[in-house]
């Protein structure tokens, strides 16, 4: 398969013995910011590692890093919207790691249309192809896995963008939102089955992406900051995490702010 | 044929302790294993059968691959009451197949502890029973068995037909190909009951000298070891010997010979229904409970005594109370097995137990056996003993626990023993060469390129071992 690369220069991973295995997850959209950041937080918890991007150059550089601290981790370059490709890749995977406990989607496109006046289409229809579409891709199949094996984990990256529609970006909210609500569901059917599904939240991230908004950017954490507070969340199995967590009680004040306020203001 | 994604299951090991995660083929005959290994080339997969999925350890999981179920497969196609032969399908148990001859009066040569084992998995296992030191293992008593290889072949083997393969795939833990149907010589018997002496044996060296010494007047003989004890009582236990009655002893055998009478009774004491005991036995399971059991029980054997038993009571212990490895928790159970020669057995299983001891990890169940070699080619066997000991697994002690069971793996290695492929779960590739030399496994994989040339059979214990 041609677009798949393995780390074969890095080192053997530590040997886990079949009493005291790795946990085996992955990864979407690991090769920078907030993605990154969980890989490497995971592979220091003893998870053996699936990492998927499109940038190749960067997913190599994260795995030697994470094979060289003694952690076990594997590149696979991959667009999200490349759907067809998928399931063939998915169990490819399943088989190299030897299972699975875990997947991250973490990959995301933010691209504002660069005003509120202005309006375009193909940034709108890009950022839902790849941050829910993508999504849907993936966890379609890894729910229907985990929910016959009863066990595993889904962690989705969705946003706080996705709480309301406002003025700035509307393509990044419907598809933030459509990821919620498609997490959401998702757990509605897996919980019982004891499958977990956590919807991540996070507010502004120092980050490439952060680069993107317009305007102030209160309480920008950096990406290694939420990725621990995401692993603390799944190790909790919780449903859904801000973080920052004061994102929650900001959003709680934005998704209760009355239409005739929020249609008049300008962020 | 096709790989739907809901067939991804959670598969474990007997003892609960290790999990992988697969895609589950159910199989109710001999074409659809011959359908699979396309499939499986197709898509890039590994495969493994898996019968009732009893083993201790590895044996029958293949995480991310494809596990062919073979518990459907599982009709007794003909059984011949006058000479004893019986043919299977391999996914026929242990059960099936004493109930089915016992009332004629024969019973299975060679037993596992459980009888929810498939005959398959015995096979693929090579398994031995109390007998060990008298019959040899499963192997010895197959006539015939036709297997599945990954090539598409339907092959047939007897000890002269297809002998190299017959040798191998016998204890070949279901590498080369998948048993379809194993043809077996049963043994007569002459009473549903059994005659069990037990006595006790207050130390180690006791305690092999009489596995040793009185295990010629037995057709079985089994001792149980308890792990506890130390200093001068190490290696104490209790020792049962047990022979099949003759014609004749039994003078009720018409009665004796019926399944209602060897039927393991579903409740203790005639109240308790036995499916919930293992919830009052997860309190006892830790160090200090087990010490407490372990002792009781040597002090209730110091009485030397002989009785009668039927065949089902003695010989599936496993079986007594439904479901007791649920009661080592939600960590499970995990077994080490380790098959000394008589001359290095008593030190080296000294060192073992005084290093369970010091690391905080004793067994809280040991089990001793005689064994005499045989001929199959990855045989664990050996003239000595056995001692098998099961240790609770938890979260924290896991790692702490696979570091020892890999330093027991140095002492037998250094005592010159071996090791069975149905047992202990952390015994490396390195490890394994060193037991098994270089020629044997050499010998093994050129087996195993004519049988399955693209490498389709894998499961994780072969990863482990072989990888």
């Amino acid at each position: 398969m041609s677009d798949t690369i393995h780390a074969s220069d890095s080192p053997k991973p530590v040997p886990a013995t079949p009493l005291n295995p790795r946990r085996r997850g992955i990864v979407i959209g690991a090769s920078g910011g907030l993605g990154a950041e969980l890989a490497k937080k995971l592979a220091r918890e003893g998870y053996s590692l699936a990492l998927l991007a499109r940038r190749k150059e960067k997913l190599d550089a994260l795995c030697s890093e994470i094979n060289v601290n003694g952690g076990s981790a594997r590149a696979y370059v991959h667009d999200v919207s490349d759907y067809i490709k998928v399931p063939n890749l998915l169990r490819k995977i399943v088989a190299e790691l030897g299972g699975l406990d875990l997947i991250v989607f973490a990959a995301g496109v933010n691209l504002p249309p660069g005003g509120i006046d202005k309006y375009n289409f193909e940034n709108d229809r890009k950022m839902v192809e790849v941050n829910l579409i993508g999504a849907m891709a993936w966890l379609t199949p890894i729910a229907e896995m985990f929910q016959a094996a009863k066990a595993g984990q889904i962690v989705g990256i969705s946003s706080v963008a996705g709480d309301r529609g406002r003025v700035g970006n509307p393509g990044n909210n419907t598809s933030k939102a459509g990821l919620t609500t498609y997490l959401e569901a998702l757990r509605n059917r897996l919980t019982r089955h004891g499958v977990n599904v956590l919807t991540v939240k996070p507010g502004f991230m120092k980050t490439e992406m952060l680069k993107a908004a317009l305007g102030a950017t209160p309480f920008a954490i950096e990406p290694a900051k939420a990725a621990e507070n995401i692993v603390k969340a799944m190790k909790k199995r919780k449903q859904v995490i801000y973080t920052a967590s004061i994102w929650r009680w900001i959003m709680l004040a934005i998704q209760h702010t009355p239409s005739f306020i929020f249609r008049r203001l300008s962020f | 044929m096709s790989l739907p994604l809901n067939t991804f299951t959670q598969l474990e090991n007997f003892g609960h302790s290790l999990k992988a995660s697969s895609y589950r083929i159910q199989i109710k005959k001999t074409e659809d294993i011959y359908e699979a290994f396309p499939l499986a080339k197709k898509l890039g997969l590994k495969v493994t059968a898996r019968g009732t999925g009893i083993s201790y350890n590895d044996a029958s999981l293949n995480g991310g691959g494809i596990v062919l179920d073979m518990s459907g497969m599982n009709q007794i196609v003909e059984w011949d009451s006058t000479t004893g032969l019986v043919r299977c399908e391999s996914g026929v148990t242990l059960e099936q197949l004493w109930q089915r001859v016992e009332p004629d009066g024969w019973w299975p040569p060679v037993v596992s502890g459980t009888m929810k084992t498939t005959l398959g998995g015995c096979l693929s296992a090579n398994i031995h029973g109390k007998n060990n030191f008298q019959v040899g293992p499963i192997g010895e008593h197959v006539v015939e068995f036709t297997a599945m290889l990954p090539t598409g072949a339907l092959i047939t083997c007897t000890p002269k037909k297809n002998a190299d393969l017959f040798y191998a795939m016998i204890g070949g833990f279901g590498m080369l190909g998948i048993f379809a149907s194993i043809t077996m010589k049963i043994k007569r018997i002459h009473s549903g009951l059994i005659s069990v002496d037990a006595w006790h044996v207050p130390n180690l060296s006791r305690h092999l000298s009489d596995l040793h010494d009185r295990a010629a007047d037995h057709d079985y003989i089994v001792g149980w070891l308890d792990a506890f004890a130390r200093g001068k009582n190490l290696g104490r236990g209790q020792i049962h010997g047990a022979r099949q009655l003759k014609e004749g002893e039994d003078t009720n055998s018409q009665k004796t010979m019926q399944l209602t009478y060897q039927h393991l009774p579903d409740r203790f004491f005639g109240v308790l229904p036995k499916s919930s005991l293992h919830y009052f036995m997860n309190p006892f399971m830790n160090n200090l409970g087990m010490w407490g059991v372990n002792t009781a029980r040597y002090i209730s054997s110091l009485r030397t005594h002989t009785f009668r038993q039927s065949h089902a009571e003695f010989h599936f212990l496993l079986d007594y109370v439904p479901n007791w490895e649920r009661s080592f928790g939600r960590g499970g159970l995990i077994q080490y097995q380790s098959f000394l020669p008589k001359g290095t057995a008593e030190s080296a299983w000294r060192e073992m137990i005084e290093l369970s001891h010091r690391r905080g990890l004793p067994s809280y169940l040991g089990v001793t056996k005689r064994h005499r070699t045989d001929k199959f080619l990855l045989t664990h066997a050996v003239d000595g003993f056995s001692l098998a000991m099961d240790f609770k697994v938890t979260i924290n002690n896991c790692a702490k626990l696979s570091r020892m069971l890999q330093e027991f793996d140095q002492i037998v290695l250094k005592a010159g023993g071996r090791f069975y492929f149905a047992k202990n779960s952390e015994t490396t590739s390195e490890t394994t060469r060193k037991f098994l030399n270089d020629e044997t496994i050499l010998r093994f994989k050129e087996l195993k390129k004519r049988c399955d040339p693209n490498g389709l059979l894998e499961s994780d214990l072969y990863r482990r071992v072989f990888g």
